[in-house]
């Protein structure tokens, strides 16, 4: 754990008596201490292509009245800096006026452990992996053209201390190991990425020569891209594999779900809550809890424990995620969804992990199902308007469906749908509920943060893909 | 106020003496500092005021042709000692790589002219608030507008740049980013649009009210969409979805991704990538220009290259580790292009929504459906469908979809080029792309 004062002339009194002084009267607020250490060792092209450690320090502090947040970083923690920001906060927020300061929940859970990935293996390993990576992948397939790996490793450790010296802290470990293969035959080229992750060591993610097992993947998604043909244009019926597709849960639903768009009913979901907005046997949760996930967290930015949160039951719209700024706002509580990518950034409702849960079906019996569709195992990346609520995502790869069996292998396409209609076409949910392997990160206002994401196979009974076939 | 060329210039040295003390052959460093401050407005009142102040350190040392980099925000000298060292430390236990080098010191920047780059004006939040309010109101006087929100930010930057052989400059830069969000919304649907505004100096800012108007208007514009069949038709990309255009082909023409093979424009120099009467231009020196610069990253001298004349293909975008790769000179551009613009065509605006009895016109596109390998590209879309060259009705929820390598033989010009952003692009037309709908 870091201790933000050691190497400052700002004592911990100092900065209890500056946040409780500058908060008196305020809504809420916080300040954010953060220090993070990075690293990012990438090979390509035959070689170590970089190196980079990172390391970073700073505060944020935050003060809200009535609906008005003010906000101010610094990477440097003095009392200097500190006064100035508690200056700019005052000088903001002219007429303070504010008394809600609900108190944070307490929970002893942890969800991962105090661990700084980044020291626990050396370079010299690190390196001696992704060499092996590259031999490997160039000895196999004798069309591998290029190969790209990674490592990338991260130690969070986050204080909060809040009006009247309370005081919150976490460690977050963070790794990600990715590889990228370019296959090149008969004049045609094409790539496959995959990727694994999570609150772990390297090592436990690297155990019995897994880094093999990602190696194939990614060959083999290249292997099928090879041979994909153009993708059909128009609406049809798509069946989608379990795992990382549920990313369009997080497209579609998880972003308009989110507590800032619906406050400020901006989300197409805003008046939904109590209504039908999936198929029967339709159930989404949000949960922070579990182990190790790329997208848990014991406590979110403000503090306050995550939990699993019910987004979507049995089709009937439940929930919003809420930090604690929209949640006083509309009258609830924090489910402890409050995130920010660091302390340069204000705390915004986000998601953790977005997850599809089983029913009883099998992937079998829909693709049988499907007269004319496609299949579609993986995907890049998806984005949402949550206004329109129209949201897409791209296929990295799919198949065509044909009189109920799958066809060949077609070109990578974006799909496109309304998110607030998407789950009434889901027709059948799979008993094959899978989590990603641990790669996510979503993108809102400029900031990043680590997301996961799970579903079982699904149908959906219609939707437009984007294809070139007409 | 952003920290002085003095204050960051110390910083450099310092960095730059303790890695030769180490025995670095070679290093460089870069110091920058910004300060950025932002005023949110939300349905005519404030919403979030927000203000940042950040330092930036990175250091590159090198061991022959061993190399590692650092970065860092914390400048306290203590703390740069142990990154230099553990900078160093990683260099020597990185392997050799034949291509690694600072740039030829031939090709360094040598004297700055002035691009006029930096406006001192201080734009205190209190005037910001007063914009924004005027933005508003302008914004949510139609009454299908049920929800807006704009902010200004003003950034102002410093940084230095310097090197073991001797190269050391840097310079200021200042932005002003005003932006407006309307949301409307009638019995069957709600939309949303922007329109925002960047410059280096505050007086060419436009008046908060005439960008809220617009914003609002737009967005009015897109309440109740159809959706179309699916079908192949000629598309036109408004000026702001067709700059996309550019930077799909900035990607693919990276040194980068043309040494390591994975670009659909290897091996394409001298030869037709668009039709012929397209002209690319990359140019730097525009004065106040948005993407201007003095030099790259690295300190080379960006000059203006002719990336596209003719619809041939002139140039890839250089930096120094990937020329040498690809044998090539840098051209200084190892953060890719500064102000990147199609020149403009021949025909006006009108004329291009009339060329065809009916075509679409884009004004959105959704989604990261650009494949730069194969030149494969399907994104999400919406706009308006447009007959004899008027405009009818808006259209959402489809697909547009074609490969790079065809759109950009296909595409046609208007003549109604403006610089904008970094990259811009006069309306454009792409003929027989295929659009996905119902």
């Amino acid at each position: 754990m870091s201790d933000f004062f050691d190497k400052s002339d700002l004592t911990r009194q100092d900065a209890d008596k500056i946040v409780s002084d500058t908060l008196k009267n305020c809504d809420d607020g916080e300040l954010y201490l953060e220090e993070s250490k990075s690293e990012s060792i990438v090979l390509d092209d035959n070689k170590i292509k970089s190196s980079n450690y990172s390391s970073d320090l700073g505060f944020g502090f935050r003060a809200i009245s009535d609906e008005v947040v003010a906000y101010s970083y610094s990477n440097e923690i003095s009392k200097d800096s500190l006064k100035s920001s508690s200056e700019n906060l005052k000088s903001t927020l002219k007429s303070i006026k504010g008394s809600y300061n609900h108190e944070i929940p307490k929970s002893n859970k942890k969800y991962y452990e105090d661990i700084n990935p980044i020291e626990q293996k050396s370079l010299d390993s690190k390196l001696e992996v992704l060499n092996k990576v590259n031999d490997f992948l160039r000895k196999k397939d004798g069309s591998v053209k290029q190969v790209t790996a990674s490592f990338s490793g991260e130690q969070k450790s986050i204080e909060i201390i809040r009006s009247g010296g309370e005081s919150l802290t976490d460690v977050r470990p963070l790794i990600r190991f990715n590889v990228s293969v370019l296959l090149e035959k008969n004049g045609r080229k094409e790539t496959g990425v995959y990727g694994i992750g999570g609150r772990q060591s390297y090592d436990d993610y690297l155990k019995n020569d897994n880094w093999k097992n990602v190696c194939e993947e990614a060959l083999r998604i290249a292997s099928v891209n090879l041979e994909s043909k153009p993708a059909p244009a128009g609406e049809m019926k798509v069946v989608l594999g379990p795992g990382w597709p549920a990313i369009l849960i997080h497209e579609a639903i998880g972003h308009g779900l989110e507590g800032d768009f619906n406050r400020k009913k901006t989300s197409a979901f805003h008046n939904l809550i109590g209504q039908k907005v999936a198929s029967e046997g339709v159930t989404i949760v949000d949960d922070g809890t579990v182990d190790n996930r790329r997208g848990s967290l014991t406590i979110d930015d403000e503090g306050t424990p995550t939990e699993r949160t019910v987004l979507i039951e049995n089709g009937i719209l439940k929930g919003f995620m809420q930090d604690r700024h929209n949640a006083r706002l509309m009258n609830t509580k924090s489910t402890g969804s409050g995130r920010r990518e660091n302390y340069r950034h204000v705390v915004l409702p986000r998601m953790r992990n977005t997850m599809m849960l089983s029913g009883n079906q099998t992937q079998d019996e829909m693709i049988k199902s499907v007269d004319k569709g496609i299949f579609a195992v993986s995907f890049g990346g998806g984005q949402v308007d949550i206004t329109s609520g129209k949201f897409v995502f791209n296929c990295t790869e799919a198949y065509e469906i044909n009189n109920g069996k799958i066809g060949s292998p077609i070109k990578g396409a974006t799909l496109i749908g309304d998110g607030p209609s998407i789950l009434k076409e889901v027709s059948m949910v799979g008993n094959d509920m899978m989590m990603d392997p641990g790669i996510g990160t979503c993108g809102k206002a400029g900031q990043g943060v680590p997301v996961g994401v799970a579903q079982p196979s699904i149908l959906i009974d219609k939707m437009t893909v984007g294809g070139t076939k007409l | 106020m952003v920290k002085d060329q003095e204050f960051l210039k110390s910083k450099a040295s310092y960095c730059l003496d303790l890695a030769k003390k180490m025995g670095a052959t070679d290093a460089s460093v870069t110091v920058g500092h910004t300060i950025s401050e932002t005023v949110n407005f939300r349905n005519k009142n404030l919403d979030a005021s927000d203000r940042s102040d950040g330092l930036a350190l990175s250091i590159e040392t090198y061991l022959g042709k061993k190399r590692s980099s650092i970065t860092s925000s914390n400048l306290i000298n203590e703390n740069i000692k142990t990154l230099v060292e553990k900078c160093f430390e990683t260099t020597k236990i990185t392997p050799e790589d034949e291509f690694n080098s600072l740039p030829d010191k031939n090709l360094l920047a040598q004297k700055l002219k002035n691009l006029d780059l930096y406006d001192q004006t201080r734009f205190e939040n209190d005037k910001k608030i007063t914009y924004l309010k005027e933005l508003e109101e302008a914004a949510s006087e139609p009454e299908k507008i049920i929800n807006t929100e704009s902010s200004f930010t003003e950034n102002k930057t410093n940084f230095i740049l310097a090197n073991s052989d001797g190269f050391c400059d840097g310079w200021k830069k200042s932005s002003f980013t005003a932006s407006s969000v309307t949301v409307a919304k009638d019995e069957n649907s709600m939309e949303r649009d922007y329109e925002y505004i960047s410059c280096r100096h505050l007086a060419d800012i436009k008046e908060g009210s005439e960008l809220g108007k617009k914003a609002a208007e737009q967005t009015l514009k897109k309440l109740g969409p159809k959706k179309i069949g699916s079908e192949k038709i000629n598309l036109i990309f408004d000026k702001k979805i067709a700059k996309g255009m550019l930077s799909a082909f900035a990607g693919a023409i990276s040194a980068s991704s043309i040494s390591r093979g994975t670009s659909f424009l290897k091996d394409k120099i001298n030869q037709q990538v668009f039709s012929k009467s397209i002209n690319v231009v990359d140019k730097p020196d525009i004065v106040k220009g948005i993407g201007s610069k003095y030099f790259d990253s690295e300190g080379v001298n960006s000059k203006t290259l002719n990336l596209v004349e003719d619809g041939l293909l002139k140039n890839y975008l250089i930096d120094t580790y990937n020329g040498k790769k690809l044998n090539l000179q840098s051209n200084g551009r190892s953060d890719g292009i500064t102000n990147l613009y199609f020149e403009n065509g021949n025909l006006s605006f009108e004329e291009l929504l009339k060329i065809s009895s009916k075509s679409l016109y884009i004004t959105e596109t959704i989604g990261h459906g650009s494949n730069l390998v194969t030149g494969d590209y399907s994104v999400g879309a919406a706009g308006y469908l447009i007959e004899n060259g008027e405009f009818k009705y808006p259209v959402s929820e489809i697909t547009i979809a074609g490969n790079f390598k065809n759109i950009f033989k296909n595409i046609i010009l208007a003549n109604d080029l403006e610089f904008k952003y970094s990259v811009n692009s006069p309306t454009m037309m792409i003929e027989g792309m295929t659009v996905a709908g119902k």
